[in-house]
């Protein structure tokens, strides 16, 4: 008898692809949230391969805060110009400037919780009814509670004590009008599987992911990327570093991580000796218990 | 092996459990040994819920906090939701469904129970089968769950005694005699102090049989899918508009069951129109030439055909000889979901593979009291977590097999058409 066997990055692989599939299907006006990390670069590829050889058919969204590492923005003009996707930005800056969000203050400032506004206003705006995200229940235990659809009421909320259940692979995506759900296709798959996969398709990544040398400054057991907007303490001094990224998000609130991993079967061997967590990096995880839980009910990501 | 090794890493295979149990089981310090001892714990993780531990003046590391993500679960010291977890061997990557085993959580164990190839089933060998034991097992069999294993737990606490072991065995087999479950397994383990988890206890030199680790990567899945009925929902019908692929017509889905290949001739459902696959896309390469020489599920993937026929979502690909039941009515099994009670002669959204409908409710059978396994006949009140068995009439046939030849074909939810919500997960007999 022939066994027919798929290996499980194949089976992450189909059912991410049937997600999203199954959002374009349901859904009337669906977007691809896109920060240019890597879950969302498998995302994107993930969406490829759903449509092919159509194009993706939604747009593209990325909240972009103005803190990004500028390799990251770089990365995302060239991808989006190769695939021939439509990119919409919403700008947190632009947010500030028209009084609906308010800058934070202090030595640990960063414009993290704002990106909620700015996301919240886009979905408004372009009435989108879906946002696929490349979120992970193995990333925070928060995460560790969402629904592939998971649900959003009118104000962007999440009520993780009432979700709908999940059976089989059949996704309820009704909702009422001014509603939207967020979907996560890659729900079941871990930072491992995301590496593996990468390299196993071949796919391109923004060079802060491999190790180099950056002006960083340590602060409470971090290792943030000096730039114009980290505010320094006075005691603290800029340092040469060999560093690379676990995690893309704010240039602000992302720790850098001391390594020489500078390929990615490097970057495999690496993560599969690591004792923390990718999430231990982000700084904006680390401001209470229950900062993701706190920051998902408003509407984040 | 190394599990950083690449070309190890693809010929992993993915198993998806349920745990079922309560805190007294110790199904909390069994999950968090399996992913302590796999690694799977990151220090990080470890300290924070260290950290609680401490400040909540317990006496030792409470790794239910590790799955215990939300805040209204903290502060209660209960699971309210499905907690899934992940750890992997070098021989395969597992995904636990950890459902809270209380009673009237029956929905989620459900939830979980609905896409797992195994249930663990805990039983503390100091109480035996308990009323919850037969509750999990029975809820094992009605999702179909393939394979079942029985850990009697807190074996150091019996002094590692056969004779306990082999009672609360036959005592299971009993209970399993009433349930249609195929792949039962026992083993006589304690979490606490690692016997039978990852390696073999001394202390039970009696016991010949397998660690829990062993069996969990080495049990025979790769038959748990149907390689026989050939079904292909429709999920998305892709036509580019571009010039380049001006006729292109795919027709995008997971594969439900079977195996297809180029040339295979196929039947349209509802249609009735046969024609011949002319090409499957696989993922692997974004390509069009690159087609392959047969699918077969749980495989996502394009077919395009021979000849135009019009196919949209909902529509069903099958082989000429081979159909599933086309039909309005309806009879299942149902978990009912809702704190709002299932209402006689109501109507509800459902959703059947790609294919959305309404339906009425024609007739409450009985419900089954998933205690005793009973079925009560008078009983017509459908609330919160009871299971019933009803017939429904839909508003377009259904193109289904029966759940227990077909998991993917012969599971349908409800839904209330004012909230939207997910009131009933039926399995179709």
């Amino acid at each position: 008898m022939i066994l027919y066997n798929l290996n499980h990055l194949r089976i992450l692989e189909s059912e991410a692809i049937y997600v999203i599939r199954e959002t374009a299907a349901q859904f009337e006006r669906p977007a691809l949230l896109f920060s240019g990390g890597k879950d969302s670069i498998v995302m994107v590829h993930l969406a490829r391969k759903a449509f092919f050889p159509a194009r993706i058919p939604f747009p593209l969204v990325h909240i972009d805060t103005g803190h990004n590492f500028p390799e990251t923005i770089t990365f995302r003009d060239k991808l989006v110009s190769e695939i021939g996707a439509t990119l919409l930005v919403g700008s947190v800056q632009d947010s500030i400037n028209k009084g609906r969000a308010v800058e934070e203050k202090g030595i640990n400032a960063s414009r993290n919780m704002l990106q909620t506004v700015t996301f919240l206003d886009t979905i408004e705006e372009n009435k989108f009814d879906a946002c696929l995200g490349g979120a992970r229940r193995d990333e925070e235990k928060a995460r560790a509670k969402e629904r592939f659809f998971s649900h959003r009421d009118e104000f962007g909320q999440w009520d993780p004590k009432n979700q709908r259940p999940e059976l089989w692979n059949l996704m309820n995506g009704k909702k009422n009008i001014g509603e939207h759900f967020r979907v996560f296709p890659l729900s079941n798959w871990t930072e491992m599987d995301v590496w593996q996969y990468i390299a196993m398709e071949g796919l391109d990544l923004p060079t802060i992911y491999f190790a180099h040398d950056r002006d960083c400054v340590q602060r409470d057991g971090q290792i943030l990327s000096a730039s114009e907007h980290l505010n320094l303490r006075p005691e603290e001094k800029i340092e040469r570093m060999h560093v690379r990224y676990r995690t893309v998000g704010d240039m602000t609130c992302t720790g850098a991580v001391l390594s020489p991993a500078s390929t990615l079967s490097d970057i495999i061997h690496e993560i599969a000796a690591s004792r923390t967590t990718e999430r231990g990096t982000r700084t904006d995880d680390k401001r209470s218990e229950t900062a993701m839980e706190d920051r998902k009910k408003q509407g984040y990501f | 092996m190394d599990i950083r090794d690449l070309d190890n890493y693809h010929n992993m295979e993915l198993l998806r459990f349920t745990t079922a149990g309560s805190v007294d089981d110790g199904k909390s310090t069994l999950i968090g040994r399996l992913l302590y001892d796999s690694k799977s714990i990151f220090e990080d993780q470890l300290e924070a819920v260290e950290r609680t531990s401490k400040l909540k003046g317990f006496e030792h590391v409470d790794l239910a906090l590790l799955t215990d993500g939300l805040k209204a679960e903290r502060e209660q010291g209960i699971t309210i939701d499905v907690a899934y977890r992940y750890f992997a061997t070098p021989k395969r990557k597992f995904i636990i469904a950890d459902t809270p085993g209380h009673i009237q959580y029956t929905r989620n164990m459900v939830t979980g129970a609905s896409t797992a190839n195994l249930a663990l089933i805990l039983v503390d060998a100091r109480k035996g089968i308990l009323e919850q034991t037969n509750r999990h097992s029975f809820i094992a069999s009605l999702l179909q769950i393939p394979h079942i294993i029985v850990c009697i737990n807190k074996m150091d606490l019996v002094d590692y005694s056969q004779e306990v072991f082999d009672r609360t065995v036959s005592e299971y087999k009993k209970l399993s005699s009433r349930l249609d479950v195929k792949d039962v397994h026992f083993i006589p383990i304690s979490a606490l102090k690692g016997d039978n988890v990852v390696d073999k206890s001394e202390k039970m030199p009696w016991y010949q049989g397998s660690t829990l680790m062993y069996l969990l990567e080495n049990i025979h899945i790769s038959s748990d899918e149907n390689h026989i009925d050939c079904r292909f929902p429709v999920q998305y019908v892709i036509r580019p508009q571009a010039t380049e692929f001006h006729d292109f017509r795919g027709y995008a889905g997971r594969i439900a069951s079977g195996v297809f290949k180029p040339g295979d001739t196929v039947k349209i459902l509802p249609s009735g129109f046969t024609s011949r696959i002319k090409s499957i896309l696989p993922l692997h390469a974004l390509n069009i030439t690159d087609t392959i020489e047969e699918a077969f599920s749980p495989m996502s993937v394009t077919m395009t055909l021979d000849t135009d026929v019009d196919i949209s979502r909902g529509d069903m690909i099958v082989r000429e000889n081979n159909n599933p039941t086309v039909s309005q009515d309806i009879d299942m099994m149902i978990c009912w979901m809702s704190e709002k009670p299932m209402m006689a002669n109501g109507k509800y959204a459902v959703k059947h593979t790609s294919k959305d409908a309404r339906c009425i409710i024609k007739e409450i059978r009985y419900k089954v009291d998933i205690n005793s396994l009973h079925r009560l006949e008078n009983d017509k009140n459908i609330g919160m977590n009871d299971i019933a068995r009803i017939q429904i009439r839909t508003t377009l046939p259904l193109f289904f097999d029966s759940y227990r030849k077909n998991r993917i074909t012969g599971s349908i939810i409800l839904i209330d058409e004012a909230t939207n919500e997910t009131v009933g997960a039926g399995m179709i007999i």
